[in-house]
């Protein structure tokens, strides 16, 4: 048996009265492709969120390759941990968001070596050198010295990938990564996140884009008013939805 | 009998009392801006993200001290931290209370530009692993700086005319100076303007200081 890379048990988070995430248990094993797909509101990217703690939770644990994130727990007393370690816990994760959030304030490149050199302690050299085989890599090398604002969309969110995965993360994390997207730019990313896949980096992906979902996940997990409705082989999920939930929420998903 | 003295005559017999008081005036001027650039940048990151009791002191300085004539904060630090045994010279109250004066605006400034700031860049710091501090000065500070230098010129130069308040608790800044001068030479109109162009120069010299950070820092 393997163990698992991810593991979430009981995954509960409000925003003042309102309970998004109602108790939700997820596990992950190295090298597969999760998507999560459901209506907005439904708590997708607020698990994501909570995995690399940009939000904090009020119950449940989350543990990537046994280590707590986030919290201790000791005699019953449940503490938050310290800022530092909590930023070497989110380094064990990448993520890219909608929005791809850039630093407009540096290249491409810097982009991709900022946390190499600070988080990773590598030299200016080394950081180089790998940010320029991630860029390579996204299709980017030739843009390395441009500022995000100089680049479309599509090659913004790309650098993201880049700046991500060049922290070599356990997990990677993808909030709705193509939905800011224009439609012509949004294969070129689609392309990056699936080429990942196939090189067997572990993925959780939020996703709107159906039938990417279906092609790349090993698993899909429905969510629903904020507990899994539904999880299993996209085929099977996407050919037979056991709830009715699923069905209507993929009789009005539209599959491009 | 001698012919009398021309303008620019006495101005070159003065001209030691008048370049030391234009040196006096700098350095008052130097200082506040410095300790209350440190100052209000400490003050501005605790309006923005420090906790209720942090942002609570922070919101009542700035508040009281922004809300204060400057003419107030330069006699209150000369007379009354004196009552309560803290002696300052007149150049130390005088700089004491620019320097909380500029930290003020500087506090204001700095945690206008950090809200301006998307908070995806704070998280995406924060995702690849950054600490605070390191979020701060490599992916805040630079676009907050950006964003915050024309305002900040613009406060040093206020800084500048407030130098001359001290001229009030017997600091031998440059108008102070002037007014000595004339109460000896006459001239009263030239030395006004005389000091008036000094302190143009001054305030000239810091905004095409400021351009010049502008144009390198800016991305384009």
């Amino acid at each position: 048996m393997t163990a698992n890379l991810l593991e979430i048990r009981d995954l509960r988070k409000s925003y003042g009265p309102v309970e998004v995430l109602k108790g939700v248990d997820c596990d992950v094993r190295a090298g597969e492709v999760i998507s999560i797909i459901g209506s907005s509101g439904s708590g997708k990217t607020t698990i994501l969120r909570c995995v690399n703690m940009l939000e904090e939770f009020e119950g449940g644990t989350i543990r990537i390759d046994g280590e707590e994130i986030g919290y201790s727990t000791a005699g019953g007393q449940r503490k938050r941990k310290a800022e530092k370690e909590i930023a070497r816990q989110r380094a064990l994760t990448g993520m890219a968001f909608q929005q791809f959030n850039l630093f407009p304030h540096m290249t491409a490149l810097e982009n991709v070596t900022l946390g190499l050199t600070l988080v990773r302690r590598m030299g200016r050299e080394e950081a180089r050198a790998l940010g320029e085989t991630w860029l390579d890599r996204v299709g980017l090398l030739q843009r390395k010295d441009y500022y995000p604002a100089k680049l479309s969309g599509g090659q913004q969110q790309r650098v993201a990938i880049a700046r991500a995965i060049a922290m070599s993360p356990r997990l990677m994390l993808f909030d709705e990564v193509t939905s800011a997207l224009d439609p012509e730019l949004v294969a070129e990313v689609l392309q990056v996140v699936r080429s990942l896949a196939d090189d067997g980096m572990t993925m959780l992906l939020v996703t709107h884009e159906m039938r990417f979902a279906y092609e790349v996940s090993s698993r899909v997990i429905f969510m629903n008013g904020g507990r899994i409705g539904e999880e299993g082989n996209p085929r099977e999920m996407f050919a037979a939805p056991k709830t009715e939930r699923l069905a209507a929420f993929l009789q009005s998903s539209r599959f491009n | 009998m001698t012919p009398p003295l021309s303008f620019f005559e006495i101005v070159w017999l003065a001209r030691w009392p008048l370049l030391y008081g234009l040196g006096t005036t700098v350095a008052i001027s130097a200082l506040a801006i410095l300790g209350g650039t440190v100052l209000g940048t400490g003050l501005g990151l605790a309006l923005t993200y420090g906790n209720r009791a942090m942002r609570g002191i922070a919101r009542v300085y700035t508040d009281v001290i922004r809300g204060t004539p400057v003419l107030v904060l330069v006699l209150a630090s000369f007379y009354i931290l004196g009552t309560v045994g803290l002696d300052l010279s007149a150049f130390q109250a005088g700089v004491l209370a620019l320097t909380l004066f500029c930290a003020s605006h500087v506090g204001e400034i700095t945690r206008g530009a950090l809200q301006t700031l998307h908070k995806g860049q704070t998280e995406a710091a924060k995702a690849i692993g950054l600490t605070f501090g390191q979020t701060f000065r490599y992916v805040l500070g630079p676009q907050a700086l950006r964003l915050a230098l024309p305002p900040l010129i613009n406060t040093a130069a206020e800084m500048v005319k407030a130098s001359t308040l001290l001229s009030v608790i017997g600091v031998a800044e440059l108008l102070l100076r002037t007014q000595e001068v004339i109460s000896r030479a006459f001239h009263s109109l030239e030395f006004y303007l005389l000091a008036g162009l000094l302190y143009f120069l001054v305030n000239f010299a810091i905004e095409r200081l400021g351009r010049y950070v502008e144009r390198r820092v800016s991305l384009a």
